[in-house]
């Protein structure tokens, strides 16, 4: 007798658990949260937080706010950062001053911590929400931040 | 049993298969090596390493603000709580109180990042015991609250939004509206998990009774978090020993005697049902004020040994700091949840049969990178 009550409650908690998925079956393109990416790339939007990687904004004239003080590069937990820096001549005072020649980022190092973001005094790297970052050789993942021929902007100090 | 290994015409004998390391079913790189006969089990060896990454070791290596984004990647699924008491431990070697509003905000996403790891843990649950739908619609709800982590902290896992002293920046203006919506959503996918799987006879059948825990077996093992209380346990660090904002709301610890697969299953859909209701006492009152106080840059602890626990989504994490003085650790060592609760998996699995092996690992809910470290 309870083999026939087993079999009765086994199609009858079947059929109860398929009531949820036949529920989802045909509503199926109501709620649906899959993205069709990359078909969706143009409309992609990440969150403004996204750590994606880190970038050194510039503004029209070529200037950052880096002003080479490494407290990014000390605060990286795995010397992702590597900043290069030399004593120039400032052409506003005439004196001279530490200045960055590179600033070395190593994005397949970084752990996407926000140490160093947090660290920075004047505020001169940021995240980007930039996901896409498969390369064919790890070389390409090293990035300096700086732009070729950039400066510091006038008036920043630590 | 008894009729195979006795019967004189047909004799079998004990063999040995590797699980893993790269297993479905282990959830990780881990080896099982299972002596076993016919199909019962008669021995189970967990062999651990295979993602060791020295961890502890890197801790005393960097500053204690550097420390804290290593835990993401031990626990990746509780990655904030064990950022949480790494930065416990550091607040109470300084002395320092955090803002109210620093601890609401840890609670509330504590408990998210529990009902995340609890969702995940469903449906990889449903699918180790062959139901595949599970599997998304876990993912389904857990999506919506890896959203609601990447609008605050900027990451969906390794989020690493604590730092000793509070928190790296400002909860997102759209938290709290998305927090609520996702309440009113869960509570209307939660009891679907029930419909769907828990009062399914091939489920029940497959996980009532099978890798019996004892309590007093729960206890010599240091079993902790939702094993430990399916036991009969009482072993919520969150109950016991309240840390954050857990000692201004009311919930129940989840508790089970039975012990078996179902009962640790029952726990943590019971534990979803008071998370969301922690989260529920918080999120209409997060009190205004800073979210972090001005610690020195670099962080010296005074000398000395400093303990804090925790509670994660697998049970009891704790940090145990030795420091000298110095800017960095003399030895940090983790009490993981998942190292003790693997270490009785050769304990209950012993006698059943390889297909309750993956239902009984599958309740251990282990994350293999918290074990290895
Ligand atoms: S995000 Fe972290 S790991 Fe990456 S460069 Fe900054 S400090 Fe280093
Ligand atoms: S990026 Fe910021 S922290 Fe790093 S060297 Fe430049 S100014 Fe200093």
């Amino acid at each position: 007798m309870s083999y026939f009550s087993d079999i009765y409650k086994g199609i009858k908690t079947l059929l109860t658990g398929m009531s949820v998925t036949g529920k989802y079956f045909l509503n199926s393109r109501k709620g649906a949260i899959t993205q069709q990416y990359p078909d969706n790339r143009d409309s992609l939007k990440m969150f403004d937080r996204f750590r994606g990687e880190v970038v050194m904004p510039h503004d029209e004239n070529n200037e950052h706010r880096c002003t080479g003080c490494q407290k990014c590069e000390l605060a990286c937990p795995n010397g992702s950062i590597e900043i290069i820096w030399d004593r120039k001549v400032d052409p506003e005072t005439g004196k001279k001053k530490k200045m960055i020649e590179k600033h070395i980022y190593h994005l397949g190092m970084c752990t996407m911590c926000g140490l160093c973001i947090e660290a920075c005094p004047t505020d001169a790297i940021k995240w980007a929400q930039n996901f896409e970052n498969s390369v064919y050789d790890r070389s390409y993942l090293t990035r300096v931040l700086n732009k070729p021929g950039s400066r510091l902007k006038p008036g920043v100090e630590e | 049993m008894e009729t195979t290994t006795n019967n004189s015409n047909f004799k079998s004998e004990e063999y040995f298969i590797n699980m893993g390391p790269q297993h479905p079913a282990t959830h990780g790189v881990l080896r099982l090596l299972l002596t076993i006969d016919g199909e019962i089990i008669k021995k189970v060896e967990p062999d651990l390493g295979y993602i060791h990454r020295s961890i502890e070791k890197m801790c005393e290596r960097d500053s204690y603000q550097q420390i804290v984004h290593l835990t993401d990647r031990m626990d990746y699924l509780s990655s904030h709580i064990n950022n949480e008491a790494v930065c416990l431990t550091v607040e109470n070697a300084l002395q320092i109180e955090v803002p109210d509003r620093v601890k609401v905000i840890r609670t509330i996403i504590g408990e998210l990042t529990r009902i995340a790891s609890h969702c995940l843990w469903w449906g990889v649950m449903g699918m180790d015991v062959g139901a595949l739908t599970t599997y998304f619609y876990g993912f389904r709800d857990r999506e919506m609250i890896n959203d609601i982590f990447e609008e605050t902290c900027g990451a969906r896992l390794t989020m690493n939004y604590n730092i000793p002293g509070g928190l790296m920046f400002d909860i997102h203006p759209n938290f709290v509206k998305r927090v609520k919506d996702f309440i009113a959503h869960f509570k209307t996918k939660l009891p679907e998990y029930d419909t769907l799987l828990t009062g399914n006879v091939i489920f029940q059948k497959r996980t009532k009774g099978v890798g019996i825990l004892t309590k007093e077996d729960a206890i010599s093992f240091g079993a902790s978090g939702p094993v430990g209380r399916a036991s009969g346990y009482s072993c919520d660090v969150r109950k016991h020993h309240p840390y954050s904002a857990l000692d201004r709301v009311t919930f129940n610890e989840a508790l089970k005697t039975e012990g078996d697969t179902f009962a640790r299953y029952q726990v943590r859909i019971q534990e979803m049902w008071e998370s969301l209701s922690i989260i529920e006492q918080l999120i209409d009152n997060i009190p205004e004020g800073d979210y972090k106080v001005a610690t020195n840059a670099v962080i010296k602890l005074p000398k000395g040994e400093y303990y804090q626990k925790v509670e994660t989504a697998r049970g009891e994490l704790g940090v145990y700091i030795i420091s000298t003085g110095t800017k960095n650790p003399y030895r940090v060592k983790f009490r993981s949840p998942g190292f003790s609760n693997l270490s009785l998996l050769s304990h209950i699995a012993v006698g059943g049969k390889i297909g309750d092996l993956v239902a009984t690992m599958a309740t251990l809910d282990i994350v293999v990178p918290d074990i290895d470290r």
